[in-house]
């Protein structure tokens, strides 16, 4: 196995970035990560990127971002229409298979034109579920009154995580989300699809991040301490949510697993949970303890929820708490799919 | 120079039609004849809606068979604002609906008036559009079932 | 599992058996499932500027910053150099046919389009590419490669933010533009970088 680090990383996230196009915001992201370990395209072996044309309603948006990485001459460069995590994934096995010692990742969402939690909707069964239009929030809706009922979870937890992710936030330049709320107020607030409530949601963000990853060597010298992705996994459960155990994840309890979380303590786990429910079932499946565990730092994505990158953007935030000290051993984790059906669990490591 | 940033209504249509396949298309063939399929699996429990392939085994699924009409909520959530693209103009409880005779659920609308008349393990009925197509929306959602001991 | 790898899987085999109640049914085969998204589009800082740009009959492209190259329809990067382009560029409204195409069908969506029409590509004086539009008031097998042209706009009181503006490009009756130089032209050339 080559040894594979993240060395460095930029995002934007906001409410809405209504006056740019996606290339406009993400090219100086680009640049940024760029130069801060003082590379250019040139340098790059791979460039891998995430993406949905149907958040933004724009086709193809994707090749228009590539623009900003200045593919010309060619470069080699893949694209996945996932989580930019997932493109982070291709890039280190990319690297694994030999040949190359750097990489360049990123992912980015512009939803804000279009309505997200119905543009969800289009990626249930398109036969069975999509032509009935269950949004997002409806969908999670479900799984929260199973986790509920079943005695898996309170309503007063779902509100302290929530109120967590507001009061990490505040120390968050890029959280769109982080006015303090106790967690009584938070149980006092209107539900939006009972049993789901305003604070229980994401928080819906336009942004992206880029993120450089460096091999062995070339690591140490761009970075005086880089983080290196010491496992990962990702792992899908069924499509079907009647087929599903909605109150638990056998999928990030797999990817956990193969990831080796539990191998040694883990600092800090930045979790890509979209709602509470996600965050508390995310915690139970990687088996953080977390008295032991800072749980999202940055907030999370109920601070900040940009799709097609939150899940990278969790990556980037754990790998720069390496970089600071702040945590030797840190957990990262991305979601894809309604009810946190597809998992990806990164584990990274300081020297 | 204006510096006003311009934006437009865009409305993106697919009007897609797609092949059903000999399962998906015997479950739709059903709805259209105002019965409800399932598919049995190999340890004898029944997915329904019907699914062309065990989701644990992978193992190929052929055998449709009648389930009930009636069935129990395992789960809700309470709509008050239908969004536009639903099929329902009121406000409806979603909910993971598992029919007799079936071991899956499936998600579907229960009409009801208000959340305080939902609730979990209630019994609920299929009710069917008069005009059927072979579509998952040839039922327009469940009511709660005024006879719950009665023959489903 | 089938134990011949290649034999297709039962369902589609035919093996499928359904209920009575289905049994004799005509089999639904295929089933009509419409999305439908509404957006409200926005086209960033660069295409906003060249729209409003067009409501007032001008042509905006956008220089790169490190080969001095201009691009049109601006979108606020450089795709050779992938930088935020340096600055915004006026161009002219006259140019030459770069290349182009005769359609002889009707396209269902465009019934404002009557065949045989020409689009081509067109590289405006100034520009280091060419860019779409359809070649008018000549009959199509006259257009050739190199023939100058310009914008035809529409009225007045018709303009509006949009690249609709510009109905089409007829010929300015010059002589036609050598394209054997492409590095004279300042013209992006094949994949150099």
């Amino acid at each position: 196995m080559i040894d594979v680090a993240v060395v460095s990383f930029a995002q934007r996230q906001e409410a809405s970035i209504p006056g740019e196009s996606e290339v406009e915001f993400m090219v100086p992201l680009m640049e940024q990560a760029k130069a801060a370990v003082d590379l250019t395209q040139a340098d790059m072996g791979f460039t891998c990127s995430g993406s949905s044309d149907f958040l933004a309603g724009q086709a193809f948006s994707f090749v228009m971002t590539i623009d900003g990485t200045g593919p010309v001459p060619p470069i080699s460069e893949s694209h996945v229409e996932q989580d930019g995590a997932w493109a982070l994934y291709e890039a280190w096995v990319k690297i694994q298979c030999g040949g190359i010692d750097t990489a360049f990742v990123y992912g980015y969402g512009k939803s804000s034109p279009g309505s997200l939690r119905d543009v969800l909707a289009t990626q249930m069964d398109p036969y069975y579920v999509c032509p009935l239009w269950p949004d997002s929030y409806a969908v999670e809706a479900l799984a929260a009154r199973l986790m509920l009922e079943g005695g898996h979870v309170s309503e007063r937890r779902l509100a302290e995580i929530a109120a967590r992710s507001r009061v990490s936030a505040a120390s968050n330049p890029h959280a769109v989300r982080s006015e303090p709320k106790t967690v009584d107020e938070i149980l006092a607030e209107d539900h939006v699809l009972d049993p789901l409530r305003p604070s229980d949601l994401p928080a819906e963000a336009d942004g992206g991040c880029a993120i450089v990853l460096a091999a062995g060597d070339r690591a140490r010298e761009l970075c005086e301490r880089p983080a290196w992705i010491r496992g990962m996994d990702h792992r899908g459960d069924a499509h079907t949510l009647g087929v599903r155990d909605l109150t638990s994840s056998m999928s990030a309890r797999l990817a956990a697993q193969h990831a080796g979380v539990a191998d040694d303590k883990v600092d800090l786990a930045e979790l890509y949970g979209p709602f509470t429910t996600s965050e508390h079932l995310l915690i139970d499946a990687l088996g953080l303890d977390e008295d032991a565990t800072a749980i999202n730092p940055s907030g999370g994505a109920l601070a900040a929820h940009t799709m097609m990158a939150s899940g990278l953007i969790r990556i980037g935030e754990a790998a720069s708490r390496i970089w600071s000290g702040d945590g030797d051993r840190a957990v990262a984790h991305a979601t894809s799919g309604p009810c946190l059906q597809q998992n990806l669990v990164c584990v990274l490591e300081g020297d | 120079m204006a510096s006003e940033v311009l934006q437009a209504p865009l409305v993106l249509e697919y009007p897609f039609t797609r092949s059903t396949g000999p399962v998906i298309g015997a479950f739709l063939t059903g709805l259209r004849e105002g019965v409800i399929c399932g598919i049995r699996r190999a340890d004898g429990t029944v997915l329904c809606p019907p699914l062309e392939y065990d989701p644990l085994t992978a193992e190929p699924l052929t055998e449709l068979v009648e389930v009930g009409q009636s069935g129990e909520v395992l789960t809700w959530a309470w709509n008050g604002e239908p969004r536009p693209m639903q099929p329902f103009d009121r406000p409806f409880a979603w909910a993971l609906i598992r029919l007799d005779g079936a071991d899956t659920s499936m998600l579907h609308a229960v009409f009801a008036d208000s959340p305080s008349d939902m609730s979990t393990g209630m019994r609920v009925r299929a009710v069917w559009r008069s005009e059927r197509e072979g579509h998952i929306a040839d039922i327009a959602g469940f009511d709660p079932d005024p006879d719950p001991a009665g023959l489903s | 599992m089938a134990d011949d790898p290649l034999a297709p899987p039962a369902a589609l085999a035919g093996d499928v058996t359904v209920p009575p109640a289905v049994a004799g049914a005509e089999p639904v085969q295929s089933v009509c499932t419409p999305i439908r998204l509404s957006y409200t589009y926005t086209p960033g800082r660069a295409l906003s500027r060249y729209l409003q740009a067009m409501a007032g009959k001008r042509i905006l492209g956008e220089r790169c910053g490190v080969t001095g190259q201009v691009f049109v329809p601006p979108r606020g990067v450089s795709p050779l150099a992938g930088t935020t382009t340096a600055g915004v560029v006026e161009l002219a409204d006259t140019g030459y046919v770069d290349s182009f195409n005769i359609t002889r069908v009707p396209i269902e969506r465009r019934p404002d389009l009557k065949p045989p029409y020409c689009s081509a590509w067109i590289v405006l004086d100034g520009a280091s590419v060419g860019f779409m539009g359809l070649v008018i008031n000549i009959p199509p097998e006259e257009v050739r490669i190199g023939m100058r042209v310009r914008a035809v706009w529409k009225p007045d009181d018709e303009l509006e933010t949009s690249a609709a503006n510009i109905g089409g490009w007829e010929p300015t009756g010059e002589p036609d533009e050598v394209i054997d130089d492409y590095e004279r032209l300042g013209r992006v050339g094949g994949q150099q970088p």
